[in-house]
């Protein structure tokens, strides 16, 4: 196990890298001068010139890539144009909103979507099926941002259950459990639609196999079929599901946290965006990527678990 | 898909009734996506008004005889706005997904058939590709570029590349292998014409599939840009930036919100529910059941 780790975290390091020369060059070739952020339209030629001097802007784009490559390596995302914070203090700041966040939905989704996802394929074509696959059709659908403001419509607005600030108040857990629920229920009821689709297929596949029929002929109680000899080799797809849907869970949290008004990465990063915070964006970028890079490494992993014979290939 | 290919046997007519009866999920949808498309093309004569023409007066009106959906808060007609703002999803979808379907493709395809290095380099860009979320690199490339029609195309396109690439890739190592088209190489083919003639038609069903799942994944990602505030400028109507606006006057009126969200919904689940009807239609696995 041990050595399949070590194989799999050296494939990850060029692709890190790769994704920090990427996030480097694009900032620095899209139009716009960070100095003009800082110090706004009215400043004098000499001014800017002198700020790109201290942000090192003046210096030649291999010195900047390799001082840049540095800092991350060193754990520096470098600082905030705007609020000059640095970067990672901002992040870690909202980081708590954004995880409970997705890591809610993420229960939510797999806790209903598994045994949906089988129940649905042990009744292939019959009403719960058609019920189950007519639901994850619509969760898969529904924009993140349009099924939030149902949501917030519906159970904020109109029937007053929920606050329509997602914030929650600072070390009251009642109300920040209150402010969690509908950004959370919104994210986990699409995921949901995700892993029950993925489930579903993915136990139909299994459920034709050789040694089900096997197992059935020899007098396996179609519980035991079902949830031992079954799941667990159909579980390997649903794992893929998960770790695929890491990129559009990212950006369904962003659109939930603007649209429940809920602090959080998300916002951190539209905000950013419209203040042209370059650094901040640079950084941000470089999080996000180390975090699906991470989590696909994890997916991988996971297989190992589930799945002996992956580990020997 | 191989239905419809088939000798011509009894009329046309009768055989697309047997294809829609046998592939019930995948006509509904399909029938959902072409009435959206076919209202978004005709939106300059379906339109009973000019979807930019304003009119204090009739502020955030009421669903009306004259404006059957209501008015949003400059006075502009929805049903017009909805109509119309079809025009910028669809062409920015269906062009970044054409995009990304060449040269993800392509790439694909060569990675694929040529093997060795090339292979290797052309798969770990396309991990680098994947390593960032669709929405936020949606959002960075608008963002820096600038809001233009080109630019929301280009950052779409770039979001799907990786997985046409992986898709086109998986069955052309299969197919390589075949005894076919080891024939075709000694019988002197060139490696285009193996690729175009005999490796292509065997990876088109999966890419088929795909490309109506992606299409609707592009659909969401340019309607959450517009509703971030990255999508094409105001006063262009597009689903997005309209639901953005009714966003900002929930608590007046909701209906505003409400009908462009309808719209994407009926486009995306006539999308997901063809891709899925395709998908089962073109399943060995499934299709002899």
């Amino acid at each position: 196990m041990l050595a399949y780790i070590v194989k799999r975290l050296l494939v990850a390091v060029p692709t890190l890298l790769a994704v920090l020369t990427v996030v480097f060059f694009f900032v620095r070739i899209a139009p716009g001068d960070p100095a003009l952020v800082i110090l706004g339209d009215q400043a004098s030629q000499q001014a800017l010139a002198s700020m790109r001097h201290q942000l090192g802007l003046d210096q030649p784009l291999a010195v900047q890539y390799v001082d840049f490559l540095g800092m991350v390596l060193h754990g520096d995302l470098g600082t905030s144009l705007v609020t000059k914070q640095s970067v990672w203090s901002e992040v870690v700041k909202v980081l708590p909103f954004t995880l409970s966040l997705t890591v809610t939905a993420l229960a939510i989704g797999v806790v209903l979507g598994l045994p949906l996802g089988i129940i649905a394929s042990r009744h292939r074509n019959g009403v719960i099926d058609y019920a189950a696959r007519f639901f994850s059709l619509t969760g898969l659908s529904f924009p993140a941002f349009v099924s939030a403001i149902l949501l917030l419509l519906a159970f904020a607005i109109e029937l007053h259950w929920f606050p329509v600030i997602s914030e929650g108040r600072a070390g009251d857990p009642l109300s920040s459990l209150r402010a969690l629920a509908l950004p959370a229920l919104n994210l986990g009821l699409i995921m949901v639609a995700y892993v029950m689709r993925a489930a579903r297929s993915s136990m139909l596949g299994v459920l034709g196999e050789d040694y089900i029929r096997t197992a059935r002929a020899k007098g396996v109680p179609a519980r035991v079929v079902i949830w031992r000899h079954a799941l667990r080799n159909a579980l390997i797809p649903v794992v893929t599901v998960v770790g695929l849907y890491l990129g559009v869970l990212i950006g369904n949290s962003v659109l939930t946290e603007v649209v429940f008004n809920r602090p959080g990465l998300g916002k951190l990063i539209v905000n950013a965006l419209n203040q042209r915070d370059y650094t901040m964006l640079e950084g941000m970028m470089v999080i996000y990527a180390f975090f699906i890079v991470i989590v696909n490494l994890l997916t991988d992993l996971t297989y190992g678990l589930i799945d002996p014979r992956v580990k020997r290939q | 898909m191989t239905v419809l290919a088939s000798a011509p046997g009894p009329g046309f007519w009768s055989q697309l009734r047997t294809v829609i009866l046998r592939h019930k999920i995948a006509a509904l949808g399909g029938a959902l996506v072409a009435l959206v498309a076919l209202s978004a093309i005709l939106a300059p004569w379906l339109s009973p008004h000019d979807p930019l023409e304003q009119n204090v007066l009739l502020r955030l009106g009421a669903p009306s005889a004259d404006n059957p959906l209501g008015t949003d808060s400059f006075g502009r007609d929805i049903l017009s706005r909805v109509l119309w703002g079809g025009r910028v999803s669809l062409l920015v979808s269906t062009s970044a997904v054409a995009l990304a379907i060449v040269i993800g493709g392509a790439l694909g395809l060569l990675a694929g058939y040529i093997g060795g290095t090339f292979d290797r380099i052309t798969m770990a860009a396309m991990d680098v590709l994947l390593s960032f979320p669709t929405l936020v690199m949606g959002l960075l490339v608008v963002a820096m570029l600038g809001p233009t029609v080109a630019n929301l195309i280009l950052a779409i396109t770039l979001t799907a590349i990786a997985p046409f690439a992986r898709i086109a890739r998986a069955p052309t190592l299969a197919v390589k292998e075949r005894d076919f088209v080891e024939a075709g190489r000694a019988l002197g083919f060139s490696s285009l014409r193996i690729m175009i003639i005999h490796i292509l038609p065997n990876i088109v069903d999966e890419i088929l599939v795909m490309a109506s799942l992606w299409l609707a994944t592009a659909i969401r990602t340019e309607a959450s840009l517009s509703f971030i505030g990255l999508g094409v400028r105001p006063p262009t109507p597009t689903w997005g930036g309209m639901i953005r606006e009714g966003f900002e006057n929930i608590l007046d009126s909701p209906w505003l919100a409400i009908f462009p969200s309808l719209a994407i919904l009926v486009i995306m689940l006539g999308l997901n529910m063809l891709g899925d009807g395709l998908r089962d239609a073109t399943d060995p696995r499934l299709r002899h059941e």
